[in-house]
């Protein structure tokens, strides 16, 4: 057996252990990290495939920022385990129908005669190929207009997502830096000149000495 | 060094790339601990002199075993597992906090051909890597089961993933200009170019043409190792010591390691993408006849400039008092960001233009 097989059986394995343990870990904190662990097997099946863009791109986006700010979310909740059981058998039969549709789909991807992996040429590796040059070039020529207007919806997605949640409060007690930095000594300090030491004018009374 | 190969290859058979990897990776990580055990007591001397203090000098001359002090000390302390905790995260915590820090060095090369991985996509893949640190701090904070925990892990989420971005797009435009991301190549890439062939090279290297640029790397890799003035997930005087104060004896010196390992790294990367790597700052010097060798690129200049940035990294610590929370968040996006975002373009149209200097 080649070592390149083994390590896809073993990237296959983890991955579909951490993918069954994402549906039926209880700590859902849990369940986001076996997400993770799903992920990194799948980018190393996707590095044994040579596609390296892709693999590294699925963890810097996925694993590296989405995973993390998913588990941010995960960890404020506070999700009770039990009221999320219940319904558990009645969603069961949509659920189950849902994933055979899946199935079905994917079968006849990769079984059918036109989709099947056999039917597509070897990729073709010649010396200093790479894959990334590659990658760019076919989004930034043959595919510049989707690739801008996805990376336009997605800006429109950002500002609708901002615009949605940021209200101003108005008990908040943020402050401008800017209004900060324009802030000259002289506005906040102010240097009063005192002796600093004054001639007793008065006599000592009698009781000098017992006072604070 | 062949001999070596070839007994190793009869000796081992079918296992000796595995066995050859291992005996790299040693050679790798075992200065690299040693460098992080003497940045330790470098950082506590340098804050002594800039505190007008002795620093530790008791541990053998000098204070020199200091480190080795504290490494037994750690060892021999209990660790204490909170009760509450959620038992098996809170060991993998530091755990995932110290091996992204070590994995990355694998594709750093220290000089030409001395590179354990030279992966195509090396700044993708650092970028990739340096990216799984925070996991170790979230995971921390929340297994911890305990209020400041959690409060640091929230605020390193944050921060982390903020500042990831500005790096990312400082790095784009390191990219760019020297048309690959294959890290030997960006280094080999800055030795060409004008005044590399008259001799002075450092003012050849990307920090020049790229000097917005620089400065968010190399603010941004401060704030991405939470290290002074960025540390408010630590934040002593606010939470203590942030994801970190459940912990004890050995877990807590993993963080504690990660923390200066991913120090060094920074170092290193700065080092590669901006300064030439390990490239001769005046390669005119090299005929000279006494110390002209001295002058010769070599590794010694990687570890000169990693020395260099480390110092920077101790210097602000001692001299600059820790940022306000938003004020971080600001830096980060509403600074850096959009200085990155103009940068591209700027870079874009100069090397279209014909004063391109990175042909």
């Amino acid at each position: 057996m080649e070592f390149k097989t083994l390590l896809f059986y073993v990237f296959s394995v983890v991955m579909l252990f951490a993918g069954l343990r994402v549906i039926t870990a209880r700590n859902p904190v849990h369940a986001v990290l076996y997400l993770v662990l799903a992920f990194f097997n799948a980018s190393g099946i996707w590095f044994l495939l040579q596609a390296e863009f892709l693999a590294i791109a699925l963890l810097v986006v996925y694993v590296g920022a989405v995973m993390v700010l998913f588990l941010f979310v995960v960890m404020m909740l506070d999700i009770n385990i039990e009221t999320l059981r219940k319904g558990f058998w009645s969603y069961l039969p949509f659920g189950a129908a849902i994933g055979l549709l899946m199935v079905v789909e994917m079968a006849l991807v990769l079984v059918g005669r036109y989709f099947s992996l056999a039917a597509l040429p070897e990729p073709e590796v010649v010396a200093g190929y790479s894959n990334t040059k590659e990658l760019g070039r076919a989004l930034f020529t043959d595919y510049v207009y989707p690739f801008e207007l996805a990376s336009v919806i997605l800006l429109v997605g950002i500002i609708a997502a901002v615009l949605l949640t940021n209200r101003k409060r108005k008990d908040s007690k943020a402050m401008n830096p800017s209004d900060q930095l324009v802030v000259k000594r002289n506005d906040r300090l102010r240097i009063v000149k005192m002796e600093s030491f004054q001639e007793p004018v008065a006599e000592p009374s009698a009781d000098e000495g017992k006072g604070a | 060094m062949n001999e070596i190969i070839q007994t190793g290859q009869a000796f081992f058979g079918p296992l000796w790339p595995v066995v050859w990897t291992l005996v790299k990776i040693v050679g790798i990580l075992a200065p690299l601990l040693g460098g992080v055990a003497y940045l330790t007591l470098a950082e506590r001397k340098v804050l002594a002199w800039m505190h007008i203090r002795v620093g530790p000098n008791r541990v053998g001359p000098l204070g020199l075993l200091q480190p080795l002090a504290d490494g037994v000390k750690l060892i021999f302390k209990e660790i204490i597992i909170p009760a509450r905790a959620d038992k098996k995260l809170f060991f993998l915590g530091p755990i995932l906090a110290m091996a992204p820090a070590l994995a990355a060095w694998a594709i750093v090369p220290f000089y030409k051909g001395w590179v354990l991985a030279n992966v195509d996509a090396g700044v993708l893949l650092a970028l990739a890597i340096t990216s799984f640190g925070v996991y170790g701090v979230i995971i921390a904070g929340w297994a911890s089961n305990s209020k400041y925990p959690f409060l640091g892990a929230m605020r390193a989420a944050a921060q982390m993933v903020s500042y990831e971005v500005s790096m990312g797009l400082a790095l784009i435009v390191v990219l760019m200009v020297s048309n690959s991301l294959n890290l030997t190549e960006i280094v080999e890439g800055q030795m060409k170019g004008i005044f590399a062939s008259h001799g002075v090279d450092f003012l050849s290297w990307n920090w020049l043409p790229l000097l917005p640029m620089f400065l968010v790397y190399l603010i941004s890799g401060v704030a991405e190792t939470n290290r002074a003035p960025f540390d408010v997930v630590e934040g002593e005087s606010e939470i203590v010591a942030g994801h970190m104060i459940e912990y004890s004896g050995m877990s807590f010196a993993l963080f504690f390691l990660a923390e200066y390992a991913n120090m060094m790294l920074v170092s290193a990367m700065t080092a590669i993408f901006f300064l030439g790597g390990w490239s001769s700052p005046l390669s005119a010097l090299a005929d000279l006849p006494v110390i002209g060798p001295v002058f010769w690129n070599g590794f010694h200049w990687l570890a000169l400039k990693m020395a260099a940035f480390l110092f920077f990294f101790l210097w602000i610590r001692a001299t600059f008092p820790r940022y306000r929370y938003d004020q971080i968040m600001r830096l980060g996006w509403k600074v850096f960001v959009p200085l990155c975002l103009v940068w591209i373009p700027v870079i874009g149209v100069w090397m279209m233009s014909p004063l391109n200097i990175w042909k």
